[in-house]
């Protein structure tokens, strides 16, 4: 077959900067992201959308970039969790992480992070959830697991990402528009 | 692998047409699994995100037609009144993420018995718009499942779009799993009342080749509903009678004994879901007076 069609252009503004790449067709947003332009912090935790390691936000939406293939994303802006912090303060809800040492590993965090953004981003812009109650706003701790049941942690520091998560809701509203 | 973009529905079908064997892909959740595993290895995927007609919904006097790839997050946002029980149901797929990407064409393409877009389906009463450059056909969605994995497209079609009964009653989904996300149903039912006609719907997951609907179960509760007047009066379904019911769903299953569960369990566990869900869009029916001829 004529390798030309193995491959496609494909152009990706990732973390805000413009990338123009050559990819073979096969290669998934979270190889592209890893090998191609050294943004490790997603994660090849299960490779079929079941741990949420490699969760990026893609247009604003939380998404498993294991089941994304790179070349479907032309034109698209990629957020990773390299690119929510400025490089001197970091996002409030990686603050948040830190604050209730919502970790143990850490290999799944970039994930939880990222997951958490657009979590917040949703309960914001009221999309319910399946406990959601009514019209109130989004709160609590069932609240906050539904909403992240997509994010495994096989340390089980589910307890203390929870409150992060809640804290980090809390605060949402000062922070809101630097959101990505 | 050969990865065709085509930009709009008829390039789409040109390039299914012309690659029969290609793989249609939208939000990838399902054929990406099998793609990073080495289960499936396609000569070429059509990828379907550049059509935007697949992504969007329209609401009609009776039906809604849903784009195959309308996202089930969005189903959950922007259909819920209009199609509680696929809502319901958009609600267990996955997680956030998955359903942020997945929708119910790939469900129907997937055609697994353990889809949670089928029970909904078949309970509301759908059919589903196929297309080819032959010509388009409406499939009523109990004649798209043809096997395990199997459904009744031809090589060169194409899912376009679903029409779905609007409801004009409440309806209920209901599923085992192990956790709240991630999960493959163990068993799913649907259930979908009809007070204008005074009809109900079923559907049944993961509980036989295909998902199905549970027929003599319909039949029996109707005539139940009738007989006792209870559309009118708003009464209690006798417990009697949604035992038998329940009965009559299990009958209609064939269930096999898997990884997730036995065929017994999947049984008594089908059975406690009809009589939960018949409870509730009964409550529900009797609470909200939906086209109840009398108070």
């Amino acid at each position: 077959m004529d390798s030309r069609l193995l491959t496609s252009a494909v152009t990706l503004r990732v973390n805000g900067t413009v990338h123009r790449l050559t990819l073979d067709n096969r290669s998934t947003l979270l190889d592209t992201l890893r090998e191609d332009l050294d943004l490790t912090g997603a994660k090849k935790g299960c490779d079929h959308g079941q741990c949420g390691s490699c969760t990026v936000l893609v247009d604003g939406r939380r998404v498993n970039c294991c089941l994304l293939l790179t070349v479907a994303c032309d034109g698209s802006e990629i957020t990773t969790v390299e690119g929510l912090s400025d490089g001197w303060s970091l996002h409030p809800v990686q603050e948040a992480f830190l604050a209730r040492d919502a970790f143990q590993c850490g290999y799944c965090t970039p994930g939880q992070v990222c997951s958490a953004v657009g979590a917040l981003r949703e309960m914001a812009e009221g999309r319910p959830s399946a406990v959601t109650v009514g019209t109130e706003p989004p709160s609590g701790a069932a609240e906050i697991r539904e909403r992240m049941s997509g994010n495994l942690c096989r340390c089980a520091a589910y307890p203390n990402i929870v409150r992060a998560v809640g804290d980090a809701a809390e605060r949402a509203a000062e922070w809101w528009e630097r959101t990505p | 692998m050969e990865f065709l973009r085509p930009a709009d529905w008829t390039e789409a079908l040109a390039a299914k047409a012309a690659h029969p064997s290609a793989v249609p892909i939208a939000g990838g959740t399902d054929v990406m699994v099998e793609i990073n595993f080495g289960l499936r290895r396609p000569d070429a995927l059509i990828d379907l995100n550049r059509i935007v007609e697949l992504r969007e919904w329209e609401v009609g006097a009776d039906t809604v037609r849903l784009g195959a790839a309308v996202p089930y997050s969005r189903i959950i946002d922007e259909l819920p009144t209009e199609l509680p029980g696929l809502a319901l149901a958009a609600h267990t797929v996955g997680s956030p993420q998955i359903r942020n990407r997945g929708g119910v064409g790939g469900n129907l393409g997937a055609a697994s018995p353990a889809g949670d877009s089928h029970p909904p389906l078949l309970a509301a009463g759908a059919e589903v718009e196929v297309a080819s450059v032959r010509g388009t056909r409406r499939i009523p969605v109990e004649e798209f499942y043809t096997g395990v994995k199997r459904n009744a497209l031809a090589p060169d079609e194409l899912i376009r779009c679903v029409h779905i009964k609007r409801a004009d009653g409440p309806q209920q989904f209901s599923k085992v799993g192990t956790r709240n996300a991630m999960v493959i149903a163990v068993c799913a039912f649907g259930l979908a009342l009809h007070p204008a006609t005074r009809t109900v719907g079923t559907g049944l997951g993961s509980v036989a080749p295909t998902p199905v609907r549970a027929g003599a179960a319909e039949r029996f509760l109707e005539q139940a509903l009738d007989e006792a007047g209870l559309w009118d009066s708003g009464g209690v379904v006798p417990p009697a009678v949604a035992g038998k019911f329940a009965d009559l769903v299990v009958a209609a299953a064939n269930p096999i004994d898997d990884v997730r569960g036995t065929a017994g369990y999947r049984r008594h566990a089908l059975a406690v879901l009809a009589r939960r869900t018949l409870d509730w869009v009964w409550d529900e029916y009797r609470g909200k007076e939906w086209g109840r001829a009398c108070a």
